[in-house]
């Protein structure tokens, strides 16, 4: 921990380890960015993909670097990014680790969104993306509105999460008997999470999201530290609870909604990118920044690591988050449960 | 000024000139409550109560349980908006203040505080600077200088690296006590800090308040559960029941055997505390107690009950 | 007036007052008249509307013609609806009264994609295509879930919220699972996206004979809990100082329950809430002993499992909307009404 302090007034405190972490965390984030350009069924030499990044590479590494595999890539980061930022979010609200979106129904709810315009329209892909956001953002405030009583309580919360995720459920459920065998199978993918073919339709709106959500969840961060210590103490520190809350929660449903409407219910980079970001910086408190960048990180390495393993676009990245992720899930319980936490 | 206005309209009307008396002495006193109204949902906890915090006093709340002593205390912090009337801070009413400005004259020490996973006694108590701090001045050489001092004044100064979960009950109320202290407010609210606690760290935590209170001149305001604690330490005592103030005042003038009666349905004896000469409520005998209840109705046998406690106490000052 | 209250002070030890009693007994009769009509109802409404004459004619004078035909599918269904029913409610009170938690249900716990993953699992990798022999699959895959959920959440100082998390949890886990072989095995997501919305349509009286022993063992366990099961309401100490075999009632308890669930979900699928439900509703009206819940548990559980698919036939005539859907659509908002009204100190 470090003071920095200027003459002019300015002062700040420094968490070493934590700006370390960061720092870190985006090196890996670009590295691997600049290796899963690379890769793929036409593979680039890593030299020649800087080169190209930078403007110097020639005419057919540029088309299928900056027109095809960037885009992707960069939806990867985008979403990666929006996801860990907002399980930060979600679990510091909850004050606790499985209260990140995967478990409270968020993904559910964009499920239900995309699953009634792939199922009952036919949509296109744009179409299926502005359900998905939408059906996010409903299932978002129903959670909200419905767990508010008196101020929203972790657990209560937590719990009518689950309960909404049961319902949402059910109606996908119908939903994919409802639909055609090809139709199920488009479902079943989206619903896995993937980035196969994302292109700068999808970057723009993301990063434009990105580029005013994240300055806003910044200046609630310390805030958001003090309603750590429970509600009594935020009010006492004299933090505007509810409307911190509110704030935070809207901003962290939007940029869940809108990874989601882009790449699908990628599952638990919300739920592990934070976790892994506090055991790496050993630093109570949201850890907002740190987890945003592991959520960049992980998904780029998750989807990198599908390409290696499984061949090019053969298995979505969704399913690599998962398996990884529902392996760490149980060992998180298995830790927490011995520390008697939960 | 408002209590003012409504003087001029009618000076005549008795129960108006009560209630200016009242908002007059608002004017001296920092933190008020005014009729305030107070309740969960539909659940009515305190209707129409009136209770006034001297200022330089350790004022102590106390009340059996249920009497709305913790309710009150919310209300006076804002964590509870009264249904009706007003909790008055500096003369202004608490909730239309700015929340940082009201954090920087009222602290509050609440029952429920969660310690975040993994933090330090020195982060959590630097935690306190917030109503202090802005986005641009997060971290100033004032801000480490007080949090130092807080820590020193509780005693935990040598914690200052020591993660809070490894604590004890007692140091970490110190921390939360610290971090309290680091808000640098005038007035301090406690809801009962000494709960949870074994006897020497709720003597230690007591003490630690009288001396906040007599030596940086702090008001505080604490829920107590023992009604001993509350006559050794408190300046000013309030007793609740039901929500209703049954009697305000010095230790030494209020606590009475009928305000214990009164308050806590209990027959007592007080004696003099022999280390500090402030009252002592030293519950009746069983046989004493069994025989003021067989005969509860009968006036004669409640009066024989006295008379037993009487006798008790008259035993017990010639013992001494 | 007055006078009656001592005694019933006093029958505190005893029983029930024989009057409450006697309403209580009443209760459970007109329970099983109400089971009785659904059952009627299940067995005359769907597709084809049975007039109650033809009912009678399938059931008692079968000639074999196309009515008797579709009333011997329907009874076969009714029948499973029935048996599964009472599983569900008995099992939703088993595990309520071991945990100590009113939010316990055998979906929350899990125990149903337990069973998915082992149904995808034998219809991907062991070529299995035959309902009945899901059977086994599913049964194993719930009985792995439902002690691992009992080991991460359900031992000492359970709270609520540990269970329902863990359950959620490995839930999660094994939904991601159940995608990755979905979305590389189009045969498999072709039959697991109608198995896994839980439906008596397909049931056949082979799955019945199948679950059936497995069902009887663990009515009769879960039956006979109910002493232990009141014990422990109070606590694992108050219960220890009473004399109840905690382990042994813990082990048992949850051997009940994995029974149970496990052939519910083997036989039609995952069915969501009517576990959560049934016990909840029940406890309102006859208090907290398990002697009473058990029961009514176990009789009105069909009750609401056979009408939700007597309405899933007729909404969506002449199609059906599967009985696992409409049970969650009903009780997800009940579910989230029990989380918002009690109070959080017992959460």
């Amino acid at each position: 921990m470090k003071a920095i302090r200027t003459r002019g007034g300015l002062s700040f405190r420094l968490d070493v380890r934590t700006a370390v972490v960061v720092a870190v965390l985006i090196v890996a984030a670009l590295v691997a960015s600049v290796v899963l350009i690379g890769t793929g069924d036409f593979y680039i030499p890593t030299a020649d993909v800087v080169r190209t990044l930078l403007g110097n590479g020639d005419a057919g590494q540029e088309f299928i670097i900056n027109d095809l595999r960037l885009p992707r890539v960069l939806v990867g980061l985008l979403v990666g990014a929006a996801l860990g930022l907002g399980g930060a979010i979600f679990q510091s609200i909850s004050r606790n680790p499985l209260g990140s979106p995967d478990i409270l129904g968020l993904g559910q709810g964009s499920t239900a969104g995309a699953l009634i315009m792939i199922v009952l329209f036919q949509g296109s892909a744009v179409q299926v993306a502005g359900g998905a956001l939408v059906g996010g953002l409903v299932t978002g405030f129903a959670i909200y509105v419905l767990a508010w009583k008196r101020g929203v309580h972790g657990f209560r919360f937590v719990l009518v999460g689950i309960g909404v995720s049961a319902f949402v459920t059910a109606v996908n459920g119908y939903l994919l008997t409802k639909a055609d065998i090809v139709d199920a199978a488009r479902a079943v993918v989206w619903m896995t999470g993937s980035l196969n073919g994302r292109d700068w339709e999808q970057v723009w709106p993301l990063l434009v999201l990105c580029a005013i959500l994240v300055p806003l969840v910044m200046t609630y961060a310390r805030p958001l530290r003090m309603l750590e210590m429970g509600d009594d103490v935020g009010y006492a520190l004299g933090v505007p609870v509810e409307r911190t809350r509110i704030v935070l929660m809207g901003s962290a449903v939007l940029l869940t909604a809108a990874a989601t409407a882009a790449a699908g219910p990628v599952s638990f980079v919300a739920l592990t990118a934070p976790q892994l970001a506090r055991r790496l910086t050993r630093s109570p408190g949201p850890n907002l920044l740190p987890a945003m960048f592991m959520g960049a990180t992980l998904l780029i390495v998750a989807d990198w690591a599908s390409q290696r393993a499984f061949g090019a676009d053969q298995l979505p990245v969704g399913v690599v988050t998962g398996v990884l992720g529902g392996i760490y899930l149980l060992w998180l319980l298995v830790i927490e449960r011995k520390a008697g936490r939960i | 000024m408002k209590a003012r206005a409504t003087m001029d309209k009618q000076p005549t009307d008795p129960h108006t000139s009560e209630s200016t008396d009242r908002q007059e002495r608002a004017a001296v006193n920092r933190l008020v409550a005014d009729d305030v109204t107070l309740g969960y949902d539909q659940r009515v906890i305190a209707e129409k109560l009136s209770v006034e915090i001297p200022d330089n006093s350790f004022t102590v709340i106390v009340g059996p349980n249920a009497c709305g002593k913790s309710t009150l205390l919310r209300a006076l912090s804002r964590m509870l908006k009264p249904s009706a009337g007003r909790v008055l801070l500096d003369g202004n009413v608490i909730q239309s203040m700015p929340a940082k400005k009201v954090a920087r004259t009222l602290g509050l020490l609440p029952q429920s505080s969660i310690a975040p996973d993994g933090i330090t006694v020195g982060d959590l108590v630097a935690r306190g600077r917030y109503p202090h701090q802005g986005l641009l001045r997060q971290w100033s050489a004032q801000d480490e200088r007080i949090v130092g001092e807080s820590m020193a004044s509780t005693g935990v100064a040598e914690l200052a690296d020591r993660y809070v979960d490894e604590l004890s009950g007692g140091q970490r109320q110190r921390v939360w006590i610290a971090m309290a202290l680091a808000q640098q407010t005038p007035l301090l609210l406690l809801d009962e800090p000494t709960t949870f606690l074994d006897i020497q760290h709720q003597i230690d935590v007591l003490d630690l308040c009288a001396d906040l209170h007599e030596e940086q001149g702090r008001t505080l305001v604490a829920v107590l559960h023992d009604l001993n604690h509350a006559a050794r330490y408190a300046t000013h005592l309030i007793a609740l029941r039901d929500g209703e103030v049954v009697a305000e005042g010095a230790p030494s003038d209020i606590v009475t055997r009928e305000l214990v009666r009164d308050t806590f349905g209990m027959e007592c004896q007080i004696i003099d505390d022999p280390q500090t000469g402030t009252p002592l409520v030293v519950p009746a005998a069983r046989r004493v107690r069994e025989k003021s209840a067989a005969g509860a109705g009968s006036a004669g046998a409640g009066a024989a009950g006295a008379e037993g406690t009487e006798a008790a106490g008259a035993s017990a000052k010639a013992a001494t | 007036m007055l006078v009656d209250s001592p005694p019933e002070a006093s029958a505190e030890t005893t029983p029930a007052p024989p009057k409450r009693r006697a309403i209580r007994s009443a209760g459970l009769l007109v329970s099983f008249c109400v089971l009785l009509l659904v059952v009627v109802a299940s067995i005359a409404v769907g597709a084809k509307q049975m007039p109650l004459d033809q009912v009678w004619h399938g059931l008692f004078q079968d000639t074999g013609t196309y009515g008797d035909v579709v009333v011997g599918e329907r009874l076969s269904r009714t029948l499973l609806g029935v048996l599964v029913g009472v599983a569900l409610g008995l099992a939703g009170a088993v595990l309520q009264a071991l945990t100590r938690n009113p939010l316990a249900d055998p979906g929350l716990l899990g125990i149903n994609l337990g069973a998915s993953a082992a149904v995808v699992t034998a219809i991907s990798f062991f070529g299995v295509t035959s309902l009945s022999g899901y059977v086994w699959f599913a049964f194993f895959g719930a009985a792995v879930v439902g002690a691992a959920v009992y080991a991460l959440g359900g031992t000492r100082n359970a709270t609520p919220i540990r269970l329902a998390l863990a359950g959620t949890a490995l839930s999660a886990a094994l939904y991601g699972y159940l995608q990755a072989v979905m979305i590389t095995d189009n045969a498999a997501l072709n039959k697991m996206r109608f198995w896994t919305v839980g439906s008596l349509a397909s049931a056949k009286n082979e799955t019945i004979l199948q679950v059936l022993p497995f069902l009887v063992i663990g009515i009769v366990l879960a039956l006979g809990l109910a002493r232990p099961l009141n014990a422990m309401a109070m606590g694992d100490d108050t219960a220890r100082a009473l004399g109840a075999h905690l382990n042994r009632t813990r082990a048992l308890s949850m051997a009940a329950a994995t029974l149970l669930c496990g052939a519910a979900t083997a036989a039609c699928g995952p069915i969501m809430f009517v576990g959560l439900m049934v016990p909840h509703v029940v406890r309102s009206f006859t208090g907290p002993d398990m002697r009473w819940i058990l029961p009514y548990a176990a009789i009105l559980s069909p009750v609401l499992l056979l009408g939700a698919d007597v309405v899933g036939r007729i909404v969506a005539r002449p199609a059906e909307l599967q009985v696992g859907i409409i049970t969650a659509l009903i009780g997800a908002p009940v579910f989230i009404f029990l989380v918002r009204r009690r109070r959080l100190a017992q959460l």
